[in-house]
């Protein structure tokens, strides 16, 4: 028999039209809405007694990390072990990239053991694009040296949705290091595709100029004029050994001119407060925040599963006919 | 109907679906025992597979509701997750809601289709219901059963048997999607996979 399609072949497939998950710039809002749908369905699966669906039975997801991470890693494992694909991990230390061997080089052992999906985590921004290049393997991209990281944007815009009625009156800041951060421009693309006006928001040092303009949002150098109108606050991690290359003073310089404490909470009484994670409590947020009703931070984690689920089950490369 | 599709013969008429719809109900009412100690809204639910069935399972329920005076619960499935060819399709398929406001454990379901074929999505549906909890009963409806079964999987409760070829497809039309109710056999186009039902 032919390749069978949907019984139901009035409803309309998925209008997703990437191959790859590598940044956001060129998705448009169709098909970001289509994967925050998707993974809606997924999130409900997560509260069922039994959180795994036979969906990506026989799939294989190698996921390669060539940068530390905790969070990112095990929430792809667990998204493919939801959906019963097999996974195998590689990590920088105790490989063979220890040894030298290049990134081209891994890919294409990885691809030459069959495997489906590639997950990557590579300090170098472009890593995925070049390994899309030259690997036949659907690449998703976990996270690329300051350039991307499209799932953590994704579950973002995902956890907005469910406290906001549309993304066009949304007003989201995000404060922080912004040169620095993947996932506030992967943030960027996703919210301004999507409708919603974007202010970012730091010290000089860590907020470039020719963001504005490049990327269609406003900058502050100001906490406060970020803060007013402002529907959600993302606040970014600092990195501390930015320290020393003398972007900010102190950590507590830094908190006393743009950490948010509960005096923001009480000014803006319908403000949410967001964060990547992990929090450097006392500095971008302070301790009361981070405990806060309004800060959404642990739904941020529950929803990357789901929403790496939806990516992982809307890009699994479609098997040869039988 | 669509234009890519050429019409055969029409199975049902609206009046036809509404009769079946009605003769349906009352097999279910006749299956609810009255001696039973638990209230039937405890014990009976629908559960309507995406897209249709959902809307048939709708309008037993209100029959059931309109000749008995109850409320059976109603639930949504969808069954793509568990579909066995999700990686044999050209795209992946849309997944739809699923949404069981009920315990399925120890409840008695009426699983609804418009169309029962290969079986194939019959058994998706069992397994999704079975990962939900342990139903006392799953009884199967559906409109239509087309034959060439390819699992063995039978429907309970049928409103009509219709011995059909494997390139011919059924399309069961419910107003509250299509506009118009009704049941129609349709040569499937050429472009056109065959349906999987």
């Amino acid at each position: 028999m032919a390749a069978p399609r949907s019984s139901a072949s009035s409803e309309p497939a998925t209008p997703l039209r990437h191959r790859h998950l590598l940044d956001l710039s060129t998705y448009g809002a169709a098909e970001l809405l289509h994967l925050l749908d998707t993974a809606q369905e997924f999130r409900d699966v997560l509260d069922r007694p039994i959180r795994q669906v036979p969906t990506l039975q026989g799939t294989s997801v190698a996921s390669l990390f060539f940068e530390p991470s905790t969070r990112t890693k095990l929430s792809f494992n667990l998204a493919a072990s939801r959906l019963s694909a097999e996974t195998i991990s590689l990590s920088k230390s105790g490989s063979s990239v220890t040894k030298g061997e290049t990134l081209k080089d891994t890919a294409r052992n990885v691809e030459a053991m069959k495997v489906d999906l590639v997950v990557l985590r590579h300090s170098s921004p472009g890593a995925p694009h070049f390994l899309a290049r030259c690997t036949d393997s659907v690449i998703i991209n976990a996270g690329d040296g300051a350039h991307a990281h499209p799932t953590q944007a994704l579950l973002d815009v995902l956890t907005m949705r469910a406290h906001v009625d549309s993304f066009e009156d949304l007003r989201v800041s995000i404060i922080g290091d912004i040169a620095h951060s993947r996932v506030a421009r992967s943030n960027v693309q996703a919210l301004t595709t999507l409708g919603a006006e974007v202010t970012l928001c730091g010290p000089a040092t860590m907020l470039p100029v020719e963001m504005e303009a490049a990327l269609d949002v406003r900058t502050t150098t100001r906490l406060d004029a970020a803060l007013d109108g402002c529907d959600i606050a993302m606040a970014l991690r600092i990195q501390m050994e930015r320290q020393d290359e003398g972007l900010f003073p102190s950590t507590r310089e830094y908190h006393r001119q743009f950490g948010i404490t509960l005096n923001h909470l009480r000014r803006h009484p319908n403000l949410l407060i967001m964060h990547p994670g992990p929090v450097n409590r006392g500095i971008e947020l302070s301790d009361a925040v981070v405990d806060h009703e309004r800060a959404i931070i642990l739904s941020q984690v529950t929803n990357g599963v789901a929403l790496r689920m939806a990516v992982l089950y809307l890009l699994a490369p479609q098997r040869e006919a039988a | 109907m669509s234009s890519t599709n050429r019409i055969q013969a029409q199975l049902m008429t609206a009046r036809d679906l509404g009769r079946t719809l009605d003769r349906m109900a009352q097999q279910i009412l006749e299956s609810i025992d009255p001696e039973e100690a638990q209230a039937p809204a405890e014990a009976f639910a629908f559960v309507g597979m995406q897209t249709r069935g959902v809307h048939l399972a709708r309008r037993l329920q209100a029959r059931i509701q309109e000749q008995a005076g109850v409320e059976l619960p109603l639930g949504l499935l969808d069954v793509t997750m568990y579909r066995d060819d999700v990686r044999l399709q050209l795209e992946q398929p849309r997944i739809q809601t699923t949404r069981i406001p009920f315990d399925v454990t120890n409840r008695h379901l009426v699983l609804v289709d418009d169309v029962v074929f290969t079986g194939r999505t019959g058994r998706a549906a069992l397994d999704a219901l079975m990962d939900l909890g342990r139903p006392a009963s799953v009884q199967f409806l559906t409109i239509i059963d087309r034959q060439h079964r390819e699992v063995p999987i039978a429907p309970d409760i049928v409103g009509r048997t219709v011995p059909t070829l494997p390139d011919e497809e059924v399309r069961v039309r419910v107003r509250e999607v299509d506009d118009e109710d009704g049941v129609w056999l349709v040569q499937s186009s050429p472009h056109d996979a065959p349906d999987t039902r």
